[in-house]
């Protein structure tokens, strides 16, 4: 058993917040590098040499690459021999964020109620989803959301006659449905199987894959480099102006699922795909 | 074609701008979101005065992060324009000349566009960063309780936009992904 102070969560969590938003991994920088280098479309290679020019003020300027600076999504991995001590992990992530997003001076998002609307002033609470693992470690995921390419995700409840054809169309119609509105060249993450609320789950994590990495299923991985292929054909470009830059990746995660159902989730996110990962 | 406008921008000036021209703004713009929005369209609907007279002006969708220390604004990027689409007809028939944001608009934008010699521009989505060094001044004059959205008056220089949607209607985001389209 190993014991780990909460507040150890609160001090990561609040600098990965910082982290995430003024700085890309190194995958996603090279490769909105190499979008910008094989644009076809003049207008297209000029807003992604904009692009670089911003991460490389983001990072230099300490200015958010985006001013939406998300709604902060935490994946918590626990071994299962780590024992907690401090206070709640609730309490301790949430004060991380707090911490990261009133002292980094980043955009406070969030409302209290979705109807009544109003302002938290702190960007808390965060969205939480913990895993229990093997080991004594703790491995911490920080990925703030922007909502343009959110609201232009989907979730599709097919059924299973509609086959690998099916989900194929569904990606594809939600990619194209998004268009502009989700800030191309985007990253689509995916899940299907499981239940309606693990696909979706599923997807967001996918979101957190290295963008040049395919899956570890032979048949998934030639999925998501086919659907990259006429994703890109789509013309819909970067920024929505017109190219042959829509997506810079597919990442598909794959769950068991029901012998009645086909569930498919479709996270969207733009070319600020933000995560920080830690392990403590 | 790269064009050099001024704002507040007059309808004399909207002529000359086409879809797909890259255009650097310079002089007062106005910013207003989701909840800016919702209030001025209560406004106009209790019949009382909008807090800033949008004749011949641009609205900018953005909602910026906050500023550091010493500079004018934070992160400043546009927002998804359709979640407008609701109020901004009426804002076009009061002489609201342009808007900015990114993303598709609505058919009855699109009309209230044309009806009134209007124009949208699209600035690039998630490059807030780059796009803040061209705002020179950033003051809240209205609904400051909105935090972040808030009303600010900015003035820019050489605030790079591109024309998606003219005076006469035309629309960049379908003309030009149809001219890359590559699908059988």
């Amino acid at each position: 058993m190993r014991t780990i102070h909460v507040s150890e969560l609160t001090k990561n969590i609040k600098e990965m917040c910082i982290e995430a938003n003024h700085y890309l991994t190194p995958d996603m920088d090279s490769a909105l590098k190499c979008a910008c280098d094989r644009e076809k479309s003049p207008l297209g290679k000029q807003v992604l040499s904009s692009l670089q020019d911003n991460l490389k003020i983001a990072g230099e300027d300490m200015i958010p690459i985006c001013q939406d600076t998300g709604m902060a999504v935490i994946f918590l991995e626990i071994g299962q021999e780590v024992h907690f001590e401090g206070g709640l992990l609730e309490d301790a992530i949430n004060e991380g964020v707090r911490q990261g997003y009133v002292d980094g001076f980043l955009r406070k998002s969030v409302v209290k109620d979705p109807l009544l609307r109003e302002n938290t002033k702190d960007n808390t609470p965060a969205i939480i989803h913990y895993e229990m693992t093997s080991g004594d470690k703790v491995k911490i995921t920080v990925a703030p959301k922007g909502f343009g390419s959110e609201n232009m995700s989907r979730v599709f409840m097919l059924k299973p006659a509609d086959g690998e054809e099916g989900v194929k169309n569904a990606i594809l119609t939600a990619v194209k449905d998004a268009g502009p509105n989700a800030c191309p060249p985007m990253v689509v993450g995916v899940g299907i199987g499981g239940t309606f609320e693990k696909c979706a789950i599923m997807a967001k994590k996918a979101l957190t894959r290295s963008v040049d990495q395919r899956s570890e299923i032979p048949y998934v991985a030639q999925m998501e480099e086919e659907l990259l292929v006429r994703i890109n054909k789509s013309g819909i470009g970067p920024g929505g102006l017109g190219g042959t830059n829509t997506a810079l990746a597919v990442n598909i995660n794959t769950y068991p699922t029901h012998i009645a159902g086909l569930p498919v989730a479709v996270n969207i996110c733009c070319h600020v795909n933000r995560h920080c990962v830690r392990e403590i | 074609m790269d064009q050099y406008i001024k704002a507040p921008l007059s309808k004399k000036d909207i002529e000359k701008l086409h879809c797909g021209d890259y255009v650097y703004i310079t002089g007062t713009i106005y910013t207003a979101r989701d909840a800016a929005h919702k209030r001025m369209h209560e406004t106009l609907a209790q019949g009382e005065k909008l807090p800033l007279d949008v004749e011949n002006n641009i609205i900018y969708y953005m909602g910026p992060s906050p500023a550091r220390e010493g500079r004018p604004i934070g992160s400043a990027g546009p927002t998804t324009s359709s979640r407008m689409d609701k109020y901004a007809p009426a804002l076009l028939d009061l002489g609201l000349s342009g808007m900015i944001g990114k993303g598709k608009r609505s058919e009855a934008v699109k009309e209230a566009v044309v009806r009134n010699g209007a124009v949208y521009f699209a600035a690039v989505g998630g490059a807030g960063a780059l796009l803040s060094k061209a705002i020179i001044s950033s003051e809240v004059i209205a609904y400051d309780d909105l935090g972040t959205e808030a009303i600010r008056k900015l003035e820019v220089k050489d605030f790079p936009v591109i024309v998606v949607m003219d005076k006469d209607g035309n629309n960049l985001y379908e003309t030009a992904v149809q001219e890359y389209c590559e699908e059988d």
